[in-house]
């Protein structure tokens, strides 16, 4: 705890200020107080927990899944063969330079108003962290050790299994929670441009009717979200990942 | 029990070759040290027995047969202890054994064994973090052993260690060797450690490498540390000193 005092200080210093800056300023409808925008959450906890935030965690979970399932395969892909990271790696890099929101109302038009437009969104904005990640985490094995298990006999399916999964577990779990952020991100960018729900639909809504708080409750919600799931994966990671210490 | 028959080798990116028709052999049951100055190819030979490296030319046999043709014969134990961090020390012994596909039930029988022979049966549910670094080396040598492979070849395996720590190991390693009968080729640029340890020793007097000069040892086993004290041990130890040095110079 002690450990995270200085950020939450300087946290609850910003809050005031902002608090006694909106107070001054008094025009809610673009900039809301702190405890204005936490009232507007509890008067609008349902809509906002019952419907619109299952509705962008449903868009979060699916992308964030199939992309981890496409960014390992590619991983697995490129360290198996050269070839293929030779053919791959550059295009992965080039997807990242796609100015994702500035495309993204195309993948409406595409995909329709429907769950999938959002879902390609997060999808592209998650998959090259996690492929890239886990990548040089293949890459990051000593080689010492691949020579010892070769020195036992071992195939290259026993030294994925037996060196580079684990080898790569820390980094993948670093992928991950780079991507849950980036993933709520994408899920709220897609719902922004045209869903009936979600929590940034909701956000945007509020935006028309010229409600500052309205707008700002879905986002604190949506990084509050982020924030919990960042700290589950973390919790995960230090009861799978015992022996980090020695790295 | 190791046999190389007119090895050539070379890397790729040198001009020089490393060894020319080198022939020697070790016997079964012998403890042999290989001694020679840094980068003279010491390792290059373990990297060929193992399989990492391929020879331009010749022949190497493993008990009799070429080892292309036989698989898990060689147990080698690196200088550095190389035990997976995210294993148990249990789960690191049974590695080779997993890799041979041999029985769950097996393995934990015999990597329990081992602990209990290198006296370490206390840490089997623990991890290489909570190991000091001569118990690191003894698990490393336990899961060499687990390759249940006769030939063992130890490179440089105390290098890292302490002084202390290391004349331990050293009476320990012999300790083991009488127990398991094994054939142990030693490679180590302390030539002390050499004396105390081998029945032979293999030095690399040039490169490329053409012949191994051999040295035996006039000291039976079990040995007490007081030997290397002899007026003729210190004489060998100074002429195997300034043949290393030559090299260097």
């Amino acid at each position: 705890m002690k450990r995270y005092l200085p950020s939450i200080l300087f946290l609850a210093a910003l809050l005031l200020l902002w608090q006694l800056g909106a107070g001054r300023m008094d025009a809610a409808y673009i900039l809301p107080t702190p405890i204005g925008i936490l009232r507007k959450l509890w008067e609008l906890r349902e809509p906002l927990f019952a419907i619109h935030l299952p509705a962008t965690m449903k868009v979060t979970g699916i992308g964030l899944i199939i992309s981890i399932v496409l960014g390992i395969g590619l991983a697995i892909l490129m360290d198996a063969s050269p070839v293929v990271e030779q053919a791959l790696y550059p295009i992965v890099i080039a997807s990242q330079t796609i100015p994702t929101t500035a495309i993204a109302p195309l993948f409406v038009v595409w995909f329709g108003y429907g769950i999938w437009s959002k879902i390609v969104v997060t999808i592209l904005m998650t998959f090259f962290p996690i492929t890239i990640t886990v990548f040089d985490g293949f890459k990051s094995v000593k080689r010492e050790m691949e020579e010892l298990l070769i020195s036992y006999g071992a195939t290259p399916k026993d030294i994925f299994i037996k060196l580079k999964l684990p080898t790569a577990l820390p980094h993948f779990f670093s992928a991950i929670k780079m991507a849950i952020p980036l993933s709520v991100i994408g899920a709220a960018i897609g719902e922004w441009l045209g869903a009936q729900s979600g929590l940034g639909y909701f956000s945007r809504r509020m935006m028309t009717q010229l409600d500052g708080a309205g707008v700002f409750a879905p986002i604190i919600l949506l990084s509050a979200v982020a924030m919990i799931l960042v700290g589950i994966i973390s919790l995960l990671e230090n009861i799978l990942i015992k022996w980090r210490k020695e790295l | 029990m190791l046999t190389f028959k007119d090895v050539t080798f070379r890397y790729p990116e040198d001009k020089e070759a490393m060894m020319t028709d080198l022939s020697f052999q070790v016997e079964q049951g012998e403890f042999v040290s290989l001694i020679g100055a840094s980068g003279c190819g010491k390792s290059t030979i373990f990297r060929l027995i193992n399989r990492l490296l391929e020879p331009d030319s010749g022949e190497i046999f493993v008990g009799g047969q070429e080892i292309h043709k036989i698989r898990s014969y060689a147990g080698y134990m690196p200088q550095k202890d190389l035990l997976f961090p995210w294993r148990t020390i249990e789960k690191n012994l049974c590695l080779p054994m997993e890799i041979q596909k041999i029985d769950k039930e097996e393995q934990r029988r015999r990597s329990g064994e081992v602990l209990k022979e290198v006296g370490l049966e206390d840490y089997r549910n623990k991890y290489p973090k909570d190991l000091s670094g001569g118990m690191r080396q003894r698990i490393s040598f336990a899961r060499t052993l687990l390759t249940d492979a006769d030939l063992m070849l130890l490179d440089e395996p105390f290098s890292a260690l302490d002084a202390l720590t290391r004349m331990d190991m050293q009476e320990w390693l012999l300790n083991q060797w009488e127990h398991f009968h094994k054939t142990i080729l030693f490679i180590t640029h302390d030539v002390e450690e050499a004396i105390f340890l081998s029945q032979k020793i293999y030095i690399i007097t040039e490169t490329p490498i053409t012949h191994l000069e051999i040295v035996e040892v006039p000291e039976n086993y079990p040995r007490k540390r007081d030997f290397l004290r002899r007026p003729e041990m210190e004489t060998l130890k100074a002429k195997l000193t300034m043949q290393l040095r030559k090299q260097v110079m």
